[in-house]
């Protein structure tokens, strides 16, 4: 066992990069949930995006490219569940999981000639001058433009949320949809958008994993990162710098497992490689055991349907 | 003569007519495919699906072949299995560890059919093959080129799971590098996959992070190829195929299985009648283990070397098991000039113990 062969400075930059799928797809999910829609489709809208960036940024082989892509493919795949829950009423726990599924076997089929294919590589954007600072300049400045659009996204939904007319409006939208409606805003539009930026971060997210982080295309390669950004944003209580700690947290708990074992420590690799997941139920446990204080910051109309006749 | 009669008699002429013709009457021999990993994985799945390819080449229209990708091993597999035999394959192919005991509980049920097992040992019915290569015998090279060429000292291993094919790659290596690096170490990270790239990458990305400038991989996918690729000064090994697309840095060359010849064969010896039930395991001499191309990265007494080794390992004049070989804990494993058995007590089949040096614990 060698645990000064672990580099500090490295393991917090990869962290951050392990963590950015995760922030996109959770803080699109915050806005969804914050106009008061349950979306439990990331996961499949993740990876269909994974491949919709994919496949452009091969074809074209712009990565840039891609990534629009990821997001308009990811827009498009929410837009149906947003039509089915805000036009059909249909039910949104049920019609998230079937948006999941259908994600999973759509990309696998869209992904058919894709496989064992090596995507244009995203360049980093190296800063001059700050990405020579010692220990702070490997961390902060020296990573791949997605980095920096997933932290300034963050920070965006957070100042749009608390200080905009906008924020204000989707707000009241999914704590009181009656009384929105009776204000004269359009419920359903604003929900409508929600999921649609929802869907487009969910698909970026993906598109992260399979032309920057591995970089590749197999079928099922989110391995679950939709439902780890859905468990964030409760664990973040829909604040969005608190989901940005979480997805921190998880993404250092899965980077410095594979770390120790490299290291050799003597811990069965079994609960080192169930320890992401394992803090992460025992965070939101914690999180929500103070007299339900997370549920008391839980928009009160997520989840119901909404109909102007009601 | 009745309608019935004519047809029936129809169908003995055409059985008499077509040579080779199975008893419900089929005439094309069938055979079936269960891949572990996609056959666009670049590695082990993509050679297997080679040597499908290269069996519909031999026999043309002789041959039907069938083939079903990322079977999860387990219980999932033994539905396959069954489904394909069902169809009416007249041999299978099952082309991974996982399947070991899925495909003898398929072949009992189906004593017509011919299983063949990739890199097993159970043999439980008269019509299931086993057969594998000496991939150890590729991994000593690599141990030499990787001992030769490491600056850091530091070895990283991606281990798939802790069966006896990978704890003899994870040895022969290992022995290799130290004999001429003995400074050389080995760490280890078990996956517990074949196939999963996001892992991989992450699992290759960490140990470069601790200072390993040599991955060795018995994974599947081209991930730890690539993430090689990102960090400067890492080289790598393609597993199973070429992976020659990474040449000429990271890979600096490879361990190919070349499954064509046997598929070939065996499927021969169903059209012929002649197959029985056989344990094969064939290294670079016999061609089943191939060395990919050295690239020019690597020095050329370093290439030399290993040529030189290969050629050993090959004629049989060298076994990659050469005593003395200490356990890990100590105890003697083969005394001097002594090679290691194939099989019996700390036999190379059933190999689950480090030899001396290696830190590491292997996981049970």
């Amino acid at each position: 066992m060698d645990l000064t062969s672990i580099n500090p400075i490295l393991l917090v930059a990869s962290l951050m990069v392990a963590a950015t799928p995760i922030i996109l797809a959770a803080i699109g999910e915050l806005v969804v949930e914050k106009s008061g829609v349950l979306n439990l489709g990331v996961e499949g809208m993740m990876i269909t995006g994974a491949i919709c960036g994919f496949a452009i940024a091969v074809e074209s082989g712009s990565p840039m490219l891609g990534f629009v892509a990821a997001a308009a493919g990811g827009a498009v795949l929410s837009l149906l569940f947003g039509v089915l829950t805000q036009y059909f009423l249909s039910n949104q726990v049920a019609t998230g999981l079937g948006l999941t599924l259908f994600g999973l076997g759509l990309s696998s089929l869209m992904g058919q000639g894709y496989i064992g294919i090596r995507p244009p590589a995203t360049g980093k954007l190296e800063i001059p001058l700050l990405s020579d600072i010692p220990v702070l300049g490997p961390i902060l400045f020296n990573h791949d433009i997605v980095v920096y659009f997933a932290l300034a996204l963050v920070v965006a939904t957070w100042a749009v949320l608390k200080f905009t007319r906008a924020g204000l409006v989707l707000r009241a939208v999914g704590e009181n949809h009656d009384a929105a409606h009776a204000l004269g805003y359009k419920v359903v539009k604003v929900r409508l958008m929600a999921i649609t930026f929802g869907g487009a971060c969910a698909g970026l997210g993906g598109a992260y994993l399979s032309l920057v982080r591995v970089p590749q295309w197999t079928e099922g390669m989110t391995a679950g990162a939709g439902w780890i950004a859905l468990a964030i944003v409760v664990f973040g209580a829909w604040r969005p710098f608190r989901v940005l700690l979480g997805a921190y947290l998880f993404g250092g708990v899965t980077v410095l497992q594979l770390n120790l074992q490299a290291a050799g420590v003597a811990i069965p690799v079994e609960y080192l490689s169930m320890s992401p997941y394992l803090i992460t139920i025992a965070v939101l446990v914690i999180m929500s055991s103070g007299k339900a204080k997370a549920a008391l910051n839980a928009p009160a109309c997520l989840g119901k349907l909404f109909h102007a006749s009601s | 003569m009745k309608r019935r009669s004519i047809l029936a008699a129809g169908v003995a002429a055409l059985a008499l007519a077509t040579t080779g013709a199975y008893a419900d009457g089929h005439a094309k021999t069938k055979v079936g495919f269960i891949y572990v990993g996609p056959i666009g994985d670049g590695g082990w799945t993509y050679e297997h699906d080679k040597g499908r390819l290269a069996v519909e080449e031999a026999y043309g229209d002789k041959v039907e072949t069938v083939y079903q990708e990322s079977v999860p091993e387990g219980a999932d597999a033994e539905r396959a299995i069954t489904q394909m035999a069902l169809q009416g394959a007249d041999i299978i192919f099952t082309t991974s560890f996982g399947y070991m005991d899925p495909t003898n509980a398929v072949a009992a049920k189906f004593p017509d059919v011919k299983f063949e097992h990739a890199t097993g040992y159970k043999r439980e019915t008269p019509n299931v093959s086993t057969y594998s290569a000496r991939f150890y015998e590729g991994r000593a090279i690599q141990g030499h080129i990787a001992g030769k060429m490491t600056k850091t000292n530091k070895i990283g291993y991606i281990a798939s799971f802790p069966i006896p094919e990978v704890i003899r790659g994870i040895n022969s290596a290992y022995i290799h590098a130290k004999k001429v690096n003995p400074d050389v170490e080995f760490n280890i990270i078990w996956a517990y996959t074949w196939f999963d790239p996001a892992k991989e990458a992450d699992a290759a990305t960490a140990l470069i992070e601790q200072g390993a400038d040599v991955i060795l991989q018995h994974t599947d996918s081209t991930a730890p190829q690539a993430a090689a690729q990102k960090a400067e000064g890492v080289i790598t090994f393609g597993q199973a195929s070429d992976m020659g697309e990474y040449a000429p840095l990271p890979r600096v060359s490879s361990i190919i299985d070349d499954w064509a010849p046997y598929y070939i064969a065996r499927v021969g010896a169903v059209m012929d009648g002649t197959w029985e039930s056989t344990d094969t395991w064939d290294g670079i001499g016999a061609g089943m283990v191939a060395i990919g191309k050295i690239s020019d990265a690597v020095p050329a007494d370093v290439k030399a070397e290993a040529l030189a080794m290969k050629d050993a390992l090959a004629d049989g004049s060298y076994h990659a098991f050469t005593g003395p070989i200490n356990k890990q804990d100590g105890s003697v494993w083969l005394a001097e000039g002594e090679t290691a058995q194939d099989f019996g007590d700390d036999g190379l089949a059933g190999m689950s113990f480090y030899v001396e040096g290696l830190t590491a614990e292997i996981p049970n």
